[in-house]
């Protein structure tokens, strides 16, 4: 038989992390900081929306753009915390997840052959995602002494004229940095002068902890030039109901539009009513729960600081993302040997892009107590080395 | 009061016994200034006492609890205060409020048993001269208590790893 599956196909790589699964899957005491969802179940104002609209027979599709309802509250959402308009009627869809956001704003501006910048180390979907456009990821490191910031310089390092566009994420998965409204002035200019597009990913804006929540769409310039994604899945602890949105002015909005009517043709129905649940009546869960990650962060930071992790302050998302660079092995072995000998289960940084390595992500969406016996396991790993 | 009181305020109303350590990991301050700021917050009567939480029920001694409503004829010169005060002295009453709507006050009372409870209000509430009615509402089983699931809740599950 021929190999069915594509060129493309096999050029993506494999789960970084299926490993560690298999691993994990014969422990039944471990400590897992590899999860990237939050602990908390979604809001029950939100389940109740959408217990109710299946009960009323609300069971059809939706609007390829997505519930107009949805669309409203999302438009009254991004204008309230961010300042930042978006028309419901044109510049906005309602998608499967952010996943899906990503999926179609990418290929919306992927021709072959164009080099899409990715701020790395990054979530893991992104580069996969180019490649499936045939485009060319290129990586823009960002460093622990910048606080993982994606600074203007190492982003002008990687322009060339086949430059297309800028994929970013702050609060960042995995590394916890944030952008502040001056950091992303100072790329906004970039990719402005460069004419580039930038799809920010800006899932994690509500888990910011210090300081003001920003959007990459504030900066000057970059309203006309985004394509913005945001969700549900972490604010609101809705990951299993796949719902999340694109913002972007109508061309490419409608652009993106035609895509997801093909692949998607629209998000889950009853996913949009409990995301409109969410946004009308959960800001108090949101805020307990974004308080609480808040206080397990400044625990679990000082805890790897105490036991000589060098660790960033994590700003944002719900991930530290300690060095381990000085223990004399690379992340993967260090992150192995940590689980099968000591049952803590971390990801490794080099799974998300080669400015990761030597560093672990740890996620503290986890129980205070599980946290607090992570760090004595790790501790007791460190000192046998 | 800022952002760190705050944080305080809330970690003790959820476990008031936790080690001074972990409070200050937690608040990021260290453990002198947690206590400062605790003392000054006790001074100040925000924190009115510190207290556990018990299911009496699961501890075997015997429990029963109603919301008793109260019609009330306020005085003059003191309106509803002083007659709070005088039920508010009553070790059975757990909580007093002055309420909007029908009634003007919802008391908690708490007994070892229905008739306990019954006795009370009959012998001590309703015959005093400015109560007109009383309607009491017995509780029959307790789900939640200030905030506290009493109930067993299976948890969802998350797989271990995800990105
Ligand atoms: C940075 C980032 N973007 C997107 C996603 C996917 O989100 P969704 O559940 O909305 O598809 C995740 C989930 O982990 C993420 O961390």
């Amino acid at each position: 038989m021929r190999d069915f599956i594509s060129a493309r196909t096999h050029n993506i790589p494999p789960s970084g992390i299926r490993r560690f699964f298999d691993i994990v899957q014969e422990m039944d005491d471990v400590i897992s900081l590899g999860v990237g969802e939050p602990d908390y179940a979604t809001p029950w104002v939100a389940c109740e929306a959408g217990i109710a609209s299946v009960e009323q027979g609300q069971t059809s599709y939706t609007s390829n753009r997505g519930l107009p309802a949805l669309r409203t509250e999302v438009s009254r959402y991004l204008g309230k915390r961010f300042g930042i308009q978006y028309h419901p009627e044109d510049e906005m869809v309602i998608t499967t997840g952010a996943s899906e956001a990503l999926d179609i704003a990418i290929r919306t501006v992927t021709d072959p052959g164009d080099e899409i910048l990715i701020a790395d180390p990054s979530y893991v979907s992104y580069s996969p995602g180019v490649m499936l456009s045939d485009g060319v990821p290129v990586r823009v490191p960002c460093r622990m002494e910048d606080e993982f910031r994606l600074t203007p310089d190492a982003l002008m390092e990687k322009i060339t004229p086949k430059s297309k566009a800028v994929i970013c994420n702050f609060p960042n998965n995995p590394t916890g940095g944030v952008m502040s409204r001056e950091d992303y002035r100072g790329i906004a200019e970039i990719i402005c002068d460069h004419d580039l597009l930038l799809i920010s990913d800006e899932i994690y804006t509500e888990m910011t902890y210090d300081g003001e929540m920003t959007s990459a769409v504030q900066a000057e310039g970059l309203r006309e030039r985004t394509i913005l994604i945001n969700g549900f899945s972490k604010a609101y602890a809705m990951t299993g109901w796949r719902v999340a949105y694109l913002c972007a002015p109508k061309e490419l909005c409608d652009a993106a539009l035609k895509i997801h009517q093909y692949v998607m043709l629209s998000a889950p129905t009853m996913s949009q009513y409990a995301a409109v649940g969410a946004l009308k009546n959960a800001d108090l869960d949101r805020e307990e729960m974004v308080t609480e990650y808040q206080m397990r962060r400044n625990l679990f930071v000082r805890g790897l600081n105490r036991i000589g992790l060098t660790c960033h302050l994590p700003r944002g998302a719900f991930y530290a993302f300690p060095s381990i660079k000085e223990f004399g092995l690379s992340d993967v072995e260090f992150a192995e040997r940590l689980l099968i000998e000591h049952h803590v289960a971390v990801v490794p940084g080099s799974v998300f892009g080669p400015s990761g390595a030597g560093h672990l992500r740890c996620s503290y969406a986890i129980s205070r107590e599980d946290l607090r016996e992570a760090v004595r396991r790790i501790e007791a790993f460190t000192t046998s080395l | 009061m800022d952002a760190k009181d705050w944080l305080l305020l809330r970690i003790l109303e959820e476990d008031s016994t936790q080690e001074l350590s972990e409070v200050a990991d937690l608040t990021d301050l260290t453990e002198a200034e947690v206590e400062d700021r605790v003392s000054a917050m006790e001074d100040d009567r925000i924190i009115r006492g510190y207290c556990a939480s018990i299911d009496w029920e699961k501890a075997g001694e015997g429990v029963a609890a109603a919301t008793v409503n109260l019609k009330v004829t306020p005085e003059r010169d003191f309106g509803y205060d002083r007659i709070a005060e005088r039920i508010a002295r009553f070790p059975q009453v757990s909580s007093l409020r002055l309420i909007s709507g029908e009634y003007d006050f919802e008391i908690r009372v708490t007994g070892r048993n229905i008739q306990d409870i019954t006795r009370f209000v009959s012998e001590q509430i309703a015959p005093m001269e400015q109560i007109r009615e009383t309607g009491t509402i017995l509780v029959m089983k307790s789900y939640k208590e200030n905030g506290r699931i009493l109930y067993d809740r299976k948890e969802g599950e998350r797989l271990l790893f995800s990105f």
